[in-house]
C-alpha cells in the first residue's frame, strides 16, 4: 500500500501556478526526495501533503487519509519539519522537546529510543536556548521535535539548507536510519548532490515533475556522451563553444564546462581542433559520467522544447 | 489535557523571558498610574472668571468672596451688563462667567429660591465641566451654611449636583479608566501579538500540524494573560488606594468578577485581531488604533460621553470599555451592587460571547 498517492494536484497563488497537476505515489518505507531549485513548488507541495494548505484541484492522500477531509486524523500521524527553523528560540533545547512531546500527548522518555541517536548529539547543550544553537544543531533539534511523537511518515522541507557539509552528511545518515526503522521519509532539497542519498527521487521544476525514479535510473536516461571541458580563459571558451554549430548543451560546473554534442558520431579531436582555431589555450577535455544535475538540466531543456 | 498544560507552561516561559513583554506587563501599570495620578491631573487652579452682579447685596458679596477665596478662581473683569458676557469670552481669557439675578438676597430669603447663572467656555468641555463643578459645590456649601441661619432651607438655583467625587480629584476619575486601559492593553494587545508572533516565526505551522485543537491553542494563549491581567488589576488598585487614597466603596468580589469579564472581552478582541493580521506589527497597529484610542477617547475615560456629538455617543456603545467604566465607577465610587449594574454586565458578557465565537470560527486551521 502506498504511503502517499497524489492525483492531478494543483495549487495556484493568484496567476502563479506553484504546483501544476502533479501525479505520483510514494511507497511505505521509502526515503523519497524532491529535488529542485528554489521556487519549484516543493514547499507548497509539502504544505498540501501536511494538511496546511488546501489544493485548488486534484486530490492527495497520505496513509490512506485524504489531506483535506481527514486532516484531523492525519495530523496525529505525520511529522513535519518546515524549511524555516520553526522552534521557540527563547526556550531551551530540552524545553522545546518537552513542549512538542506534551503537545502530542507523549513524553521524551516514551519515545527516547527513536530520537536517541540524534538527541545525544545535542544533549550536552540541553540547557541552551534554541536561538543560540548553530545551524546544524538547530536542524537536529527540529528533527528530534518532529520525531518525538513517533510519526509514521516524516516530511522534511529543505532540512539541509544553510547547514555545513559535515552536518549535512550526518543529517542524511540519520534519515537513512529512520528509514530503516520503518518510517516513510519524504525530503526536499535544492542540492542535487544529495539526490543519490535517496531511494527514489522526483526532479521538480515550475510545479512540474521532470522525472521520477531511482537516482541511478534517472542518470541512465541521459543518452548523450558528456564532455568536461576546461581552458585557461573560461569566458573565451564559453563564447567559442556557443558559436560551435554542433553544440547541443553547455553548462558550467565549477571550473569545468559540461558539453553535449548534437551529432551521434563525433570525435573529441574535432572539437579540440575547432577550439584551437578559435585561439583557446590550455584546452583540457575528458569524457565523464553524467550526474543528477546534468540530467536535471537535460530534462528541463527537453520540457522547454515541448 | 496534558498537551494543554504543556502549552500554558510554554506561554509563561515566553512571557518571563522577554524583557520587553515584562516591561509592558509590569512596568507600564505603575508608570501609567503615576503619570495620570500626578502629572496629568486636571484640577484647575486660578481659573479666570467674571461676575455679573445685578443685585449687589450682602449674600452675593459673600458668595463672591467664597468663590474667590477658594483658590480655584481669579476675578478677571467685573462687568455689569449681560451683553458684555460674550465679548469677555471672545477674548479667551475668561473661562467662566457667573450671573446673579436682581434682588438675589431678597428672593432667596423671602421666596426661598434665587437664580444663579453659570456660563462656561465649553470649547474646552473638560475644563468647563470642572469649573461648573467647582462653582456649584462652593455655592452649595454656602447654601448649607444659610440653613443654620434661618428656619427654612433657602434654595439657590440651578442646582448642579456633584456626588461621588466631592473634592473633584481627577485621580479618582482616572483610576477606573486606567484599570480599563491597562486591562485592554495587556489582554488585547499582548494576546494579539503573541498569536501573530507564532505565525511570523513559523511555529504556527508546527502547532497546526499537531493534534492541538484551535480552541486549545487560543485558550492556552489566553490563560497566562488572564492571570497576569489579574495581578495587574490588583497592583493598580493597591497603588490607587495606598498612594492616592482613592475610595473603594463597593464589593471587591464583584469588582474582580467584573474585571474578569472585561478581561475576557478584551482577550477575545485580541484573538480576533490576531486572526486577521499576519505580522506582529500589523497586530500592534490594529490593537493600538482600533482599541487603545477608543478606550481613551470614547469610553468616558477622559472626555464625558454626554458631551460628545450624537454619532460618537452612539458609537461609544460598542466600546466595551465604556460599559466597564460605568461598572467600575459604580462599584468603586458609588459602592453600588450588581442589582444596578446587571445591564452593563450583560452587555459585556454578550460582547465577549460574540467575539469568542467569531474568533474560534475565524481561526484558521490551515495556512493561507
Amino acid at each position: 500500500m502506498p504511503a502517499i498517492v497524489v492525483k492531478n494536484l494543483t495549487k495556484k497563488y493568484g496567476g502563479v501556478i506553484a504546483v501544476n497537476a502533479l501525479t505520483f505515489s510514494v511507497e511505505k518505507g521509502e526515503l523519497f526526495g524532491f529535488i529542485g531549485p528554489d521556487g519549484a513548488g516543493k514547499t507548497s507541495l509539502f504544505r498540501i501533503l501536511t494538511t496546511l494548505l488546501l489544493p485548488d484541484a486534484g486530490e492527495a492522500s497520505v496513509n490512506n487519509l485524504d489531506v483535506v477531509k481527514d486532516y484531523k486524523k492525519l495530523r496525529t500521524q505525520l511529522g513535519y519539519m518546515p524549511g524555516r527553523f520553526s522552534l521557540y528560540q527563547d526556550l531551551s533545547v530540552e524545553e522545546n522537546l518537552k513542549f512538542f512531546a506534551s503537545v502530542f500527548g507523549t513524553t521524551i522518555e516514551e519515545n527516547y529510543d527513536l530520537i536517541k541517536d540524534i538527541y545525544v548529539q545535542i544533549e550536552p547543550f540541553k540547557k541552551r536556548r534554541a536561538g543560540q544553537l548553530s545551524g546544524g544543531m538547530k536542524q537536529k533539534l527540529a528533527l528530534s521535535c518532529a520525531l518525538i511523537h513517533k510519526p509514521e511518515i516524516l516530511f522534511l522541507d529543505e532540512p539541509t539548507t544553510g547547514v555545513d557539509a559535515v552536518s549535512r552528511k550526518e543529517f542524511w545518515e540519520m534519515l537513512k536510519r529512520l528509514q530503516q526503522k520503518g518510517i516513510t521519509v519524504v525530503v526536499s532539497t535544492p542540492y542535487m548532490d544529495e539526490a543519490s542519498l535517496c531511494g527514489r527521487i522526483a526532479l521538480i521544476q515550475n510545479g512540474k515533475i521532470l522525472g521520477i525514479d531511482t537516482p541511478n535510473n534517472i542518470v541512465k536516461t541521459f543518452d548523450k556522451p558528456l564532455l568536461a571541458v576546461k581552458a585557461r580563459n573560461t569566458h573565451a571558451l564559453i563564447e567559442a563553444l556557443r558559436k560551435y554549430p554542433h553544440m547541443h548543451s553547455l553548462y558550467p560546473f565549477g571550473e569545468f564546462l559540461h558539453y553535449t554534442d548534437k551529432r551521434v558520431q563525433f570525435s573529441n579531436d574535432e572539437i579540440h581542433d575547432y577550439l584551437t582555431t578559435e585561439m583557446i589555450q590550455q584546452i583540457e577535455m575528458k569524457p565523464i559520467e553524467p550526474n543528477i544535475e546534468d540530467c536535471f538540466m537535460a530534462l528541463m531543456e527537453k520540457q522547454d522544447h515541448e | 489535557m496534558k498537551s494543554f498544560r504543556g502549552f500554558i507552561i510554554k506561554e509563561f516561559y515566553h512571557i518571563f523571558r522577554d524583557k520587553r513583554t515584562m516591561l509592558i506587563l509590569f512596568g507600564m501599570p505603575v508608570i501609567q498610574l503615576v503619570l495620570f495620578g500626578f502629572a496629568i491631573r486636571n484640577e484647575i487652579t486660578d481659573a479666570k472668571i467674571s461676575i455679573v452682579d445685578h443685585s449687589n447685596d450682602y449674600i452675593t458679596l459673600e458668595i463672591k468672596q467664597k468663590l474667590l477665596s477658594s483658590g480655584y478662581f481669579l476675578l478677571q473683569d467685573d462687568i455689569d451688563k449681560d451683553s458684555d458676557i460674550e465679548a469677555v469670552f471672545r477674548k479667551g481669557v475668561v473661562k467662566e462667567v457667573i450671573v446673579f439675578e436682581q434682588e438675589f438676597a431678597q428672593r432667596l430669603l423671602r421666596d426661598g429660591s434665587a437664580h444663579i447663572q453659570i456660563i462656561a467656555d465649553a470649547s474646552d468641555p473638560n475644563t468647563a465641566n470642572m469649573l461648573i463643578g467647582y462653582t456649584s459645590s462652593i455655592i452649595q456649601d454656602y447654601q448649607k451654611s444659610l440653613k443654620n441661619q434661618s428656619s427654612f432651607l433657602p434654595q439657590i438655583l440651578p442646582e448642579v449636583k456633584l456626588l461621588y467625587n466631592p473634592e473633584l480629584k481627577s485621580v479618582f476619575m482616572f483610576v477606573p479608566g486606567l484599570i480599563a486601559l491597562l486591562l485592554m492593553l495587556v489582554s488585547a494587545l499582548m494576546t494579539s501579538i503573541t498569536i501573530t508572533r507564532e505565525k511570523e516565526l513559523g511555529t504556527m505551522e508546527i502547532l497546526l500540524v499537531s493534534p492541538l485543537k484551535p480552541f486549545q491553542i487560543i485558550v492556552g494563549k489566553v490563560i497566562p494573560y488572564l492571570f497576569l491581567s489579574f495581578v495587574n488589576t490588583a497592583t493598580v488598585l493597591l497603588l490607587a488606594r495606598l498612594v492616592f487614597g482613592v475610595p473603594f466603596n463597593g464589593s471587591y468580589g464583584l469588582f474582580f468578577f467584573e474585571a474578569l469579564l472585561f478581561v475576557i472581552t478584551a482577550l477575545s478582541l485580541g484573538i480576533m485581531i490576531s486572526t486577521i493580521s499576519k505580522t506582529q506589527q500589523t497586530a500592534m497597529m490594529i490593537a493600538l488604533a482600533g482599541l487603545m484610542l477608543p478606550v481613551i477617547i470614547l469610553s468616558g475615560f477622559i472626555f464625558p460621553v454626554s458631551s460628545m456629538p450624537w454619532p460618537l455617543q452612539v458609537f461609544s456603545n460598542i466600546v466595551p470599555a465604556k460599559w466597564f467604566l460605568i461598572i467600575v465607577k459604580g462599584i468603586m465610587l458609588k459602592g453600588i451592587g450588581i442589582e444596578y449594574l446587571w445591564k452593563e454586565t450583560m452587555i459585556l458578557a454578550g460582547m465577549s460571547l460574540i467575539f469568542v465565537s467569531v474568533s474560534i470560527k475565524k481561526f484558521k486551521i490551515r495556512l493561507q
